[in-house]
């Protein structure tokens, strides 16, 4: 039989990279020992993983569980530090794992040279041992601590430039924001637990016996859909969505590799995962159902939309992240939740090569404006333009990627996206409402993926003239994981080719269907319509794909005044896509500077005047009673003695006189 | 007979003990003390307590007294200076005479109840009090018999240790 | 006739009483630590009488051990008083006053 035994070693290796660099790696110094360790750390762990992937395949019994040991037992609630691997924690742990060794390459070229080289493996690793455990823990708690891990690894990353006021602003938000996502997530871990427990006598965490105890609850009922509820709070914010993904784009003040791994690839799905993760309660929940397609859908569009005005190349990514979750979180929404994981997972590929892409021309830009002595914004889209010729592989990586994204036929996410809008369309939950939403927001993708692609890589250069020439290629250790990603960005998705063209081309299965089928086939919705139907709103979504390069093209290659015109006429949406809806103007308003007034009152009323007031009375008091009491001490035995003397007559007294 | 004999004991008791707050120089203050260590043991005896007696006047007018003149002439002390004596006579004089007047309600108040223990005159006279005296100290009182002598080591040390000129 | 134990008590009490105005009001060191030694006598007086009275010995040696007390006090007090004299040329308590406010 096959055997399960050092599932473990998979969190263990980047766990150990991370102690080791963090300990060490001042002592350390070299930056080959440095970023090799922390490299091979994490491709120890993909190894295994790949190791006990395949090997799941061939297995017949498809979940498996392995409990390292005890970690807390109170009462009747009994914790293991255990691990839970079955189809989808295996294809997570791959994803992790895979695009992580990729990106921890990646950033020995990247992060040459910074200061707190080390520290940026030590969190990378660290972050990489969260979320392992966060998508191999058998139960609810040893994921919550990966799930606050991620968090705490994320507020580290983008916090690196912490001399930055900027950076350490954005990982405060992204830290804040994330808590009251976490709360959500904890309540309704409580209220599952006590549920389950007092009302049904299953004091459980464990995610199997959840799933096999979960028809307790009853299908629908108000319970559950509090739960689920509480859960999605959760996901909202650690995935960025609707109405707390504030958070995302500040975080993009993370190095760029920071922002591919944790905020492309893998930490931001950790939401998606979790509903994947408790796909029998969601099933149970349809009011929630519709919730999270909604807030997924309506998060696809309006990101979608603020990406269209943005300048920072890394914001575009940002808001193209944001609102990819929104894709994911529809899916999730509808039913499709393979659908949901496997475009999570063509994502993690071809968002990595984006963002990896990205922090590539930063590099280059950086390294020609620092030679030219400019202050120019190495970010800045607007001063990049033709780096085409000097950067051949990023650009290529970088296009295949944004075909990847626009959803053309033939690449990873048109595979992914129309399964997503397919079934949103003809799911039970699903609505055309919702199939147009996505859409829509689909041909926004494409048009700002090539206006990003055309402003950065074609037409006239727009950098300062004596900084051109600096402008080169990237080492080959950017470079292999740009190609090894933009590779996958292509062939990622025929592992799920869906079934009407698998048909079509003769019978070729849909391999994630029939894998993820263990996890999500209970629950996992049909979609009901004709092949031709499916067929036909393939062509219009990918008509609205094409629609949007072409507007790109035109607007920003061939006729470039377009845009300022454009600005010109319509200048109140353009200032208010421009500025993100004013939603943290908004935020500030409602939330934030109303509990900055309670603060300020709390501190300077209630604490400046009441509590200093009642510490420093008392005080104040005592100070008083005791310099009238000093005096008694005259220092003369005398005094002393006839104190003793009429003491013990009063107590003579009042023992003879009582 | 024997009522006279206390009272006239006790008067001179009385007296000397006034002396001893009233003499100014303490040298004279120091021998009034002895005298009224003395008619103490005399009340001793009269107790029939004679070993009690016999080390009142060893221990106390012998020992402690010597001590206490050696200590006034060594200072050479003279009498203290007059106008600083009255300060607090008139408190010191009220609390002591509220004390008085207090265990002299305290006698009125209360009885003594006379529980007659094992130890009459004609034992102290068969056995004797020495002999008496000593078997209870060594055998029910004999832990603070010893811890009584580690207190007076103590106490000799302590005084070797302050009195000392160098430390 | 011979005297009760309340005239033993009587006595008793007028020397401790005086005993106790002299430790109020005399401010050389060396009468005080006298007076102290008359109150402690005047509790011995009422100890031994009181023994008598209730025909049992333990009285008497508290007395015993009182005594081995006050002798204790004699030499720790006395060694005080030289130490002090050396320092101020004075045992008068007034002088001791360094213990205030």
């Amino acid at each position: 039989m096959y055997s399960y035994d050092y599932l473990w070693l998979i969190p263990f290796f980047p766990l150990l990279g991370a102690i080791i660099n963090g300990f060490l790696g001042k002592k350390i110094k070299s930056e080959k020992v440095i970023g090799g360790l922390g490299t091979l750390a994490i491709a120890g762990s993909f190894a295994v993983s790949c190791f006990y992937f395949f090997q799941l395949l061939n297995d017949p019994q498809k979940v498996h569980q392995q409990v390292i040991g005890s970690w807390m037992s109170v009462g009747r609630l009994q914790v293991d530090w255990g691990f839970l691997l079955d189809p989808l924690s295996a294809l997570m742990i791959l994803i992790v794992s895979g695009v992580g060794s990729l990106i921890h390459l990646y950033s020995i070229g990247y992060m040459h040279g910074e200061e707190g080289f080390y520290r940026f493996f030590s969190y990378l690793n660290l972050f990489c041992f969260s979320m392992l455990m966060l998508v191999l823990g058998n139960n609810a708690l040893v994921m919550f601590i990966g799930w606050e891990g991620v968090g705490l690894c994320s507020y580290l990353l983008i916090g690196y430039y912490f001399h930055k006021k900027s950076a350490g602003d954005a990982a405060k938000k992204a830290f804040v924001v994330n808590r009251v996502g976490d709360f959500g997530f904890l309540l309704g871990l409580f209220l599952l637990f006590w549920t389950l427990g007092s009302d049904h006598g299953v004091w459980t965490l464990n995610f199997v016996e959840i799933a096999a105890n979960a028809h307790l609850l009853g299908a629908g009922s108000a319970v559950v859909t509090i739960v689920t509820l509480c859960f999605f709070i959760g996901a909202t914010g650690k995935s960025a969505q609707i109405p707390l993904y504030t958070w995302l784009p500040d975080a993009m003040e993370g190095p760029t590799p920071v922002s591919a791994l944790i905020h492309a690839a893998t930490m931001v799905t950790a939401g998606v995962y979790m509903i994947g993760r408790m796909n029998v309660l969601f099933f149970m929940a349809p009011s929630t159902m519709m919730v999270v397609a909604i807030v997924g859908a309506a998060t696809a569009l309006f990101a979608a939309t603020i990406g269209l005005a943005q300048n920072d190349i890394k914001r575009v990514l940002a808001y193209s992240t944001v609102s990819q979750l929104g894709y994911m979180f529809l899916a999730m929404g509808v039913g499709a939740f393979t659908a949901g994981i496997f475009h999570l997972m063509t994502h993690a590929f071809f968002k990595a090569c984006l963002f990896l892409g990205s922090g590539s021309v930063i590099h280059a830009m950086h390294h020609g404006l620092h030679h030219a002595h400019s202050h120019d914004d190495p970010q800045d889209m607007r001063n990049m333009g033709g780096l085409r010729k000097k950067m051949p592989i990023t650009y290529i990586t970088f296009l295949v990627s944004a075909i990847a994204i626009a959803g053309i036929p033939g690449f990873s996410a048109f595979f992914s996206k129309d399964e997503i809008l397919w079934f949103a369309f003809a799911s039970p939950q699903g609505s055309p409402w919702l199939w147009a939403v996505g859409a829509c927001a689909a041909g926004l993708t494409a048009f700002y993926m090539f206006r990003l692609v055309h402003m950065t890589f074609h037409g006239a250069q727009r950098t300062a003239a004596k900084a051109r020439d600096h402008i080169h290629e990237s080492p080959l250790v950017i470079t292999i994981p740009l190609m090894v990603l933009g590779l996958l960005a292509v062939v990622g998705g025929y592992v799920g080719i869906p079934h009407v063209i698998g048909n079509a081309l003769g019978h070729i299965p849909n391999y994630l269907d029939n894998f993820l089928h263990p996890v999500f086939g209970a629950t996992q919705a049909q979609a009901h319509g004709a092949a031709s139907t499916e067929v036909s709103l393939m062509v219009v979504s990918v008509a609205l794909a094409v629609i949007g390069i072409l507007l790109a093209s035109w607007m920003y290659l061939w006729q470039p005044e377009l845009p300022g015109k454009f600005v010109a006429n319509f200048k109140g949406a353009y200032r208010t896509i421009h500025n993100k809806w004013y939603v943290d103007e908004i935020y500030d308003a409602m939330f934030i500077n109303p509990t900055k007034r309670l603060g300020t009152f709390l501190w300077k009323g209630f604490d400046v005047q009441v509590i200093d007031g009642i510490v420093n009375g008392t005080g104040k008091v005592i100070n008083a009673f005791s310099k009238g009491l000093r005096f008694t001490q005259s220092g003369f035995v005398h005094n002393y003695a006839m104190t003793m003397v009429v003491g013990m007559v009063v107590i003579v007294a009042f023992f003879l006189f009582r | 007979m024997e009522l006279l004999f206390f009272y006239l004991v006790a008067l001179i008791a009385v007296i000397s003990g006034f002396l001893v707050v009233k003499c100014q120089s303490p040298v004279n203050s120091a021998i009034s003390l002895v005298m009224t260590f003395f008619c103490l043991a005399v009340f001793y005896v009269m107790l029939h307590a004679p070993f009690m007696a016999a080390i009142q006047i060893l221990v106390y007018a012998g020992a402690i007294m010597v001590l206490i003149l050696f200590v006034i002439m060594l200072l050479n002390l003279g009498a203290e200076a007059n106008k600083r004596y009255a300060h607090s006579v008139a408190g010191g004089a009220l609390a002591g005479v509220v004390v008085l007047l207090m265990v002299f309600y305290f006698l009125r108040q209360g009885e003594a109840t006379g529980m007659k223990g094992p130890i009459s005159t004609e034992l102290i006279a068969q056995i004797g009090h020495t002999e008496l005296i000593g078997r209870t100290m060594l055998t029910d009182f004999l832990l603070p018999f010893e811890i009584a002598s580690i207190l007076l080591l103590v106490a000799i040390v302590g005084a070797i240790v302050l009195a000392k000129k160098e430390v | 006739m011979s005297p009760t134990v309340y005239h033993y008590l009587t006595l008793s009490a007028i020397l401790f009483s005086m005993g106790t105005i002299g430790v109020l009001t005399r401010r050389n060191a060396i009468v005080i630590f006298m007076c102290i030694e008359l109150m402690l006598n005047a509790v011995n007086l009422s100890f031994i009488a009181l023994s008598r009275h209730l025909g049992n010995l333990d009285g008497q040696i508290f007395v015993f051990f009182v005594m081995a007390v006050a002798a204790a006090e004699a030499a720790v007090g006395l060694a005080l008083m030289i130490t002090f004299f050396r320092n101020r040329e004075s045992i008068e308590v007034d002088d001791i006053n360094l213990l205030k406010w």
